[in-house]
């Protein structure tokens, strides 16, 4: 497991790095906080402006005047609650599509068609080149299609999501893949008479699961986060909506926006501990 | 393989249809008659518009980006492993770079916005009023100040693990021989990093490039810039035709981003030699 942390050491005490620098490091411990405060202040305060903005009272911007009443709406406009059901519904779709899809493809271009890797390591990392906004333009056809085939709802979003997902999500799998010998297990499984499902599913899935949770944390991040797409085919997700609602009620969406941000903060942060205990677990 | 027919279906496809409406006319035939109506009129402007954009919130980015992660990155000379304060920070960086889009428009709407926090506390405190040279916020200006808010995140993210290549080695070899910090930047960790900083920069051009969503939040009326260009086409409903202007500018997109990360590729395979 050691290709995904090459250097799993234990943690440095959490003071570390306010620690006074070693010898003749005063000044580049100055220059860090220094950096550290100014970037620091750029990217929290904006932050920090929303809590204000989103719980002005009617007064105005007196100590008194505060109240949670824009937080209170959230949960109290039916377009906003529907639209947050239609992104996490999305996301859910959109992980697994992308994991059915995704992992046995991978398992079988390791084990059986190692010439394919660099090809599926192209096509995976494309999206990255070709901007959402394109491919949305090339997408009014395509979608036509989709209506025709499986019905006119913004669950349909699921499709596409799938692609956007894939640089993520690959890296995240191709890390996992590597940090067990999947060849030998898949052969022993197979010359126990194990059939190909139940290789991936008794045996890849298991040894990479932090890789798996990973995959998934950040897809579920970009879903939620996604707005592009959604917007240009006239489905509400939830950024559709924060931006519908924006027009009205200001303060409703910066509470909203502000409620997002700290719930993609938490999903990352998870992320770094799924990472943190797989490196752990090959100590 | 099911795996490659849909990717197929929902990104070679709608590319595949991008291309082709760009690059065929009227009558179906070849002809280079839509990039023609890009080329001579406002919307070379919008690309014009882009590129600066992109070139200016990138080397803000990547300047900012790569001094932040030099701040978080771990000490020099105390072993290895992710410091807390690391940790919340890339988190952080994550979540404005990749999650952010039009919440971050919201966040600048309500901080120097024209009812924001800081315009206010500027206003009453200091007398000082922010949109007295006009309504900057929704235009260049702001998309400038709000890009940065994406970029320098994102060029941490890109950039920290550059830094983590850097060898401590190579530090005390300095140090031994009598080097000075200046010695140490300017002859050892500066040429090594150089190429990472410079496909880090290319990236967030890329990045800033393609950027939709926040532009889309902020500005909701006209398009000073390409995304918003093709915004317009794609939901006007005026003009007849406007579709073929939508592929000929994503066109446009396509051809500068492929060019911007095709370098990045081969800086990459530079970056390579040394760092790992």
């Amino acid at each position: 497991m050691a290709a995904l942390t090459p250097t799993p050491a234990p943690a440095p005490p959490s003071g570390s790095t306010t620690a006074p620098g070693r010898r003749g490091r005063g000044g580049a411990s100055l220059l860090r906080w220094t950096i550290l405060l100014v970037i620091g202040a750029y990217l929290l305060f904006p932050l920090l402006a929303m809590l204000e903005f989103s719980t002005r009272g009617a007064e105005g911007r007196t100590a008194e005047g505060r109240t949670a009443e824009a937080w209170r709406a959230i949960g109290e406009d039916p377009q906003l609650v529907a639209a947050i059901a239609t992104s996490l519904q999305l996301a859910v779709l959109t992980v697994l599509g992308m994991l059915v899809l995704l992992l046995p493809t991978m398992v079988l271009v390791q084990l059986r068609l190692p010439r394919l890797h660099r090809v599926l390591e192209f096509v995976c990392l494309l999206p990255l080149t070709i901007p959402a906004i394109v491919i949305v333009v090339g997408l009014g056809p395509i979608y036509a299609w989709v209506g025709y085939l499986v019905g006119d709802s913004p669950l349909t979003l699921a499709f596409v999501y799938v692609v956007l997902v894939l640089p993520y999500a690959y890296r995240a799998l191709d890390a996992g893949l590597r940090s067990f010998d999947l060849k030998t297990m898949a052969e022993a499984a197979q010359s126990l008479g194990a059939s190909w499902w139940s290789v991936i599913l008794r045996v890849v899935v298991p040894n990479m699961r932090a890789a798996i949770l990973s995959a998934a944390l950040i897809s579920v991040a970009l879903v939620l986060g996604e707005f592009t797409i959604a917007s240009l085919l006239n489905y509400p997700t939830l950024q559709v909506q924060v931006n519908n609602i924006g027009k009205r009620d200001a303060s409703l969406s910066v509470a909203v926006s502000l409620a997002a941000l700290l719930f993609g903060f938490v999903l990352l942060l998870a992320l770094s501990f799924a990472g943190r205990r797989r490196a752990r677990a090959s100590e | 393989m099911p795996f490659f027919a849909f990717v197929a279906v929902f990104l070679l496809w709608p590319t595949g249809i991008v291309i082709s409406g760009a690059l065929t006319g009227p009558d179906g035939t070849f002809s280079l008659e839509h990039l023609a109506t890009v080329t001579g009129s406002v919307h070379l402007a919008a690309f014009g518009r882009s590129v600066w954009l992109s070139l200016v919130t990138a080397l803000i980015g990547a300047v900012g980006g790569a001094l932040l992660s030099w701040a978080i990155s771990t000490r020099p000379g105390s072993g290895g492993g992710e410091s807390r304060l690391r940790r919340v920070v890339t988190a952080f960086s994550g979540v404005l770079a990749q999650f952010g889009g039009v919440m971050l428009a919201f966040a600048f709407l309500a901080t120097v916005g024209l009812q924001g926090w800081l315009t206010l506390l500027l206003r009453d405190l200091l007398g000082i009023d922010l949109f007295a040279g006009g309504n900057w916020l929704y235009d260049m200006p702001g998309l400038v100040l709000v890009y940065c808010y994406f970029q320098i995140p994102l060029m941490t993210i890109v950039f920290l693990p550059a830094l983590d290549g850097l060898r401590k080695q190579w530090r005390e070899a300095n140090e031994s021989l009598g080097g000075s910090a200046w010695h140490y930047w300017r002859h050892i960790a500066g040429p090594i990093l150089a190429p990472a900083f410079a496909g880090s920069f290319l990236l967030l051009f890329a990045n800033a490039f393609s950027s939709y969503a926040t532009a889309a939040a902020l500005v909701s009326q006209g398009g000073p810039i390409v995304p918003l260009q093709i915004r317009n086409a794609l939901t006007s409903e005026v003009i007849l035709g406007q579709a073929d202007i939508g592929y000929a500018l994503a066109f446009g997109m396509v051809v500068v981003v492929a060019v911007v990360m095709s370098l990045y590729a081969l800086l990459q395979r530079r970056t390579a030699r040394w760092l790992r």
